[in-house]
């Protein structure tokens, strides 16, 4: 059975290692996207719609056109079309300096008459609302429904119920790097792509299958990328955009959005409007949950949520269903549907252990299947100190008040098939490792050094790391679900393997041992029943002659798992006066399998709570139901977490077991419920809608007071 | 069709409040009423035109000159990135990112005469009597600054996108203050953004850059 061995026997695996690409990146000349400037480059533009609804009546290009220093131009969208949201593509320009190409926005003519619009969920749901899609009744879709157990049975089970209404709207990806490529056809049937993207070989079949290209004669690089977070698996129309451009100009063409068009068109989370209805009995059992909820996703749908969410309720029903808007379209955002479920879920949790008279904490225990979680609330407890907390909710003196909160989460990232990699060891002794992978920030390429220098005894700088091109033809997934390592890590471990056996049976006649006798230590081969009979990394490559050794690996599904639990605890300070929360610490104790690497890991779960902490506390799109426009499309107004911000994080790799999975999701999901109860607990009074600003904060004071 | 008619139709055939007018997007008004202006192309065109007129300037980058045309609207940020100068040669200094475009992010840090200043505030021609230290030149060839190596010890970095401009007010600070307190690491690279959140990393690799200068 294939396995990663004992944690005694690891030299490397599990510890904690800096990211190859460090150098790189704090010199400067780690190359993104966005920094590749090719000869002959132009800079691409796309004029966008202010208005959120309106017909195109007319557009001309001309006058743009013959403005000097513009290259090509092209309409995106035709005369007789429908605008549906704001930041919607007319036209697109190349030329000759970025500076030039803004100009040439300017002298596009274009006619649009105007419509109805809606840009909030409750416009879109009010008694005649102008329809935005001809095929859903009064912009929501069809419902989608589920029943388990006996719902009714189940209430009249219950000694408490709770009936609450919880909110979360919609949120930004806010990617640094936006979304853009540097397009270059080196002849009219092969094109090379530099694209910030979380999926070369996605956008490379992406673009081919837009452009009529065979996929081999597409190439598409990533070597570094500024952040994705679920928005950037494909070529988008920016990226056909700047194609067309370039071979329109036959030069090089670099289009990058604007901050602004990053906002409205790059993605969003969609926000979460759920009623529910719940009971527990009286020693403590979830027994009934009836929830009816929707979201908006922009004018299409996926504004899916979880409900009930981490803990089992027998008797159930639930109701889901879409609300359209005049607003740009989600995508998936780091772990889809579950942070604004599991905020839900978690104050709900809390309302109930409220009635019953019950510490929450065990309230959890009692409806929590995970062994995994039960070992976490108490790890965490102890970390946070959870007997300090307000027995009695908004029971602290003074103006600043404390409080502790607890949220759960639970994810996937067991990976899957798709990844193909090659191992290669050179007569000179380098070692390449290559896949079509791509790094997007939570070090993959790092983790495949640590694997493959594991494997043969060398340290992670000796291993080259190809990853982030798809010119070598080895296809890999794209990097989402925290699908990654699960995906990638058994493919290179194998591989590895196989690598060394051939080198193993150069070695042996050498050493005078059978193959199965040698072992690597730290660049030497022996013999394991002899271990004065060794040969250097170096010799033992030397034997190679001129044939270099190449092995693929296969997705061996035992050295990965999936299924992880996570559980974080928050501890806030709440001026009752400004309203402002500060958070003071997060524990998360974060189930993370086999971490190849502790430090890139912490690093993810950190990441994870920043983000978390961000919807609960700060970010919101704010849309203008006047004039149809996102008000805060630009990185003053909508705030993401500063430093000022940033509380202690207690970041806690919890091991379960020796097999790998994906832990870039699951950290930003209980950060929200566990923030959100801490305020409860600090004030004694719920806010059941993000973010928790200071104006909802004295709001709820004062009706508290009232 | 000719402006003059387009401008025509839109005076006479269809009513400003039934009809948008666009040229482009840059000049775009909120307001209540139905009928938006969007822009005028005569005020483009204007704007067009006197971008046209350039000047030469010598700045000093990394303690290297560069003769450069610029536009007098042509940011610090823009030579740095796009610049080719008066030689042909591109300037290529890509480790200062422009993210925000506004003074938001810090993205796009570099040291004028020492202190940190967003190269997308700063209009080349102003740059031109100062020495600008830009996230490459930071190192000493290849010895890393303290700060660097710290950010590489502590992993104070994701996706690095944002890394180069927090290396750059980092040093500023440790430039200033030997010794900051937490607090006060906090409060000098508030105008830094990471998405990541790489934050408490940074912290601690301020921390130890402090301790090993």
């Amino acid at each position: 059975m294939a396995s990663w061995g004992e944690a005694s026997q690891s030299r490397l695996i599990g510890k904690r290692i800096a990211r190859l690409s460090g150098k790189e990146k704090v010199t400067g000349k780690a190359k993104y996207t966005f920094d590749i400037n090719r000869p002959g480059m132009l800079y691409g533009r796309i004029l966008r719609s202010e208005v959120a609804h309106a017909n195109v009546t007319d557009l001309d290009l001309t006058r743009a056109e013959e403005l000097p220093g513009v290259k090509a131009i092209i309409p995106l969208i035709e005369v007789g079309r429908k605008i549906r949201y704001q930041g919607q593509e007319i036209a697109a320009v190349a030329a000759e300096t970025d500076d030039i190409a803004k100009d040439a926005l300017r002298l596009i003519y274009v006619e649009l008459e105007e419509l109805p619009f809606v840009v909030t969920e409750a416009d879109a749901m009010a008694e005649g609302a102008p329809q935005i899609r001809d095929d859903w009744k009064a912009n929501q879709s069809n419902p989608g429904k589920n029943e388990d157990g006996d719902v009714e049975a189940g209430f009249a089970e219950a000694a408490v119920t709770v009936e609450a209404t919880y909110h979360t709207p919609v949120q930004t990806h806010v990617c640094l790097e936006t979304h853009g490529n540097v397009v270059e056809w080196t002849d009219e049937q092969n094109l090379t792509v530099w694209a910030s993207t979380q999926a070369v070989f996605g956008v490379r079949n992406d673009l081919a299958r837009n452009l009529q290209l065979p996929a081999n004669q597409v190439r598409v690089i990533t070597e570094h990328m500024g952040g994705g977070f679920g928005s950037k698996f494909s070529a988008g129309t920016e990226g056909l955009a700047a194609a067309r451009l370039s071979r329109m100009a036959g030069r090089p063409v670099k289009l990058m959005l604007t901050r602004k068009a990053e906002h409205l068109v790059a993605g969003n989370r969609p926000s979460m409007t759920q009623h529910v209805k719940a009971g527990a009995t009286r020693d403590g059992r979830l027994i009934a949950y009836d929830m009816r909820g929707y979201g908006t996703g922009g004018t299409g749908g996926g504004a899916g949520f979880t409900g009930p969410y981490v803990y089992h309720v027998p008797n159930r029903r639930t109701e889901r269903f879409n609300v359209a808007v005049n607003a740009g379209s989600q995508r998936a955002m780091r772990a889809p549907g579950h942070p604004q479920g599991a905020f839900a879920m978690d104050s709900l949790i809390d309302e109930l252990a409220e009635k019953l008279g019950m510490n929450p904490l065990e309230f959890r225990r009692i409806n929590d299947s995970s062994e995994v979680r039960q070992a976490q609330y108490t790890l965490g407890a102890q970390e946070i100190g959870w007997h300090r907390r307000n027995s009695v909710p908004g029971s602290g003196t003074g103006v600043k008040k404390r409080g502790m909160g607890v949220g759960s989460g639970q994810w996937g990232g067991g990976g899957g098939r798709g990844t193909q990699a090659r191992i290669t060891i050179n007569p000179d002794g380098t070692v390449e490792a290559v896949t079509g992978t791509q790094d997007i920030g939570t070090g993959i390429r790092t983790a495949i050094a640590i694997i493959v220098a594991e494997e043969l005894g060398l340290s992670p700088t000796d291993i080259s790391v190809k990853i982030g091109d798809s010119g070598p033809g080895l296809p890999s997934g794209g990097s989402g679900g925290s699908q990654t390592t699960a995906s990638v890590a058994p493919v290179i471990k194998t591989a590895a393997a196989a690598a060394k056996q051939k080198l193993f049976e150069h070695v042996a006649p050498l050493l005078q041992a059978p193959v199965d006798d040698l072992r690597v230590g730290a660049g030497t081969i022996y013999v394991a029943s002899d271990r004065t009979k060794t040969v250097t990394w170096r010799q033992a490559t030397g034997l190679l002659g001129v044939e270099s050794i190449s092995e693929g690996g296969n997705w061996n599904p035992e050295l990965r798992q999936g299924g992880v639990a996570g559980t974080q605890f928050a501890e806030v300070e709440v001026d009752t006066q400004t309203g402002h929360v500060e958070v003071l610490k997060i524990v998360a104790v974060q189930d993370c399998g086999l971490a190849i690497n502790r430090l890139t890991t912490e690093s993810q779960i950190n990441g994870g709570v920043i983000m978390g902490l961000g919807q609960t506390l700060l970010e919101e799109r704010i849309m203008d139901p006047q004039t149809g426009r996102m008000l805060n499309a630009n990185l003053e107004d909508y705030k993401v977490p500063g430093t000022f911000e940033i509380p202690e994080i207690k970041s806690i790799v919890f091991d379960t077991h020796r097999k790998v999975t994906g832990v870039g999701e699951p950290p930003c999901i209980p950060t929200l419920g566990a923030i959100a109860n801490a305020v409860y607990n600090a004030i004694g009074v719920r806010i059941r809608e993000l973010p928790i600003t200071p104006d909802k904060v004295l709001t709820a004071l004062a009706e508290k007071k009232a | 069709m000719s402006d003059k008619e387009k401008e025509k139709k839109q005076g006479t055939n269809i009513s400003r409040r039934s009809f948008l007018k666009g040229v482009g997007t840059g000049t775009v008004a909120a307001t209540v009423a139905p009928a938006i202006l969007v822009g005028d192309s005569e005020t483009a065109e204007a704007q067009t035109d006197g971008a046209a007129s350039t000047a030469k300037i010598q700045l000093n980058i990394n303690e290297k000159l560069y003769e450069i045309e610029v536009e007098a609207r042509t940011t610090l940020l823009t030579v740095l990135r796009d610049g080719i100068d008066t030689g042909g040669n591109s300037v290529d200094l890509t480790g200062a990112k422009l993210i925000c475009d506004r003074g938001e992010c810090g993205g796009c840090t570099v040291l004028a005469d020492g202190k940190a200043v967003y190269a997308c505030m700063m209009l080349a021609m102003d740059a031109q009597s100062k020495q600008i230290t830009t996230v490459e030149g930071i190192a000493n060839g290849d010895d890393l600054h303290p700060v660097q190596e710290a950010f590489i010890q502590h992993d104070a970095m994701m996706c690095g996108f944002c890394t180069p401009g927090f290396i750059v007010s980092s040093v500023a600070l440790l430039n200033e203050n030997q010794k900051p307190t937490i607090a006060e690491i906090k409060d000098s690279l508030s105008g830094n953004t990471c998405r990541c959140g790489t934050y408490p990393f940074i912290f601690d690799a301020v921390e130890t850059a402090s301790e090993k200068m």
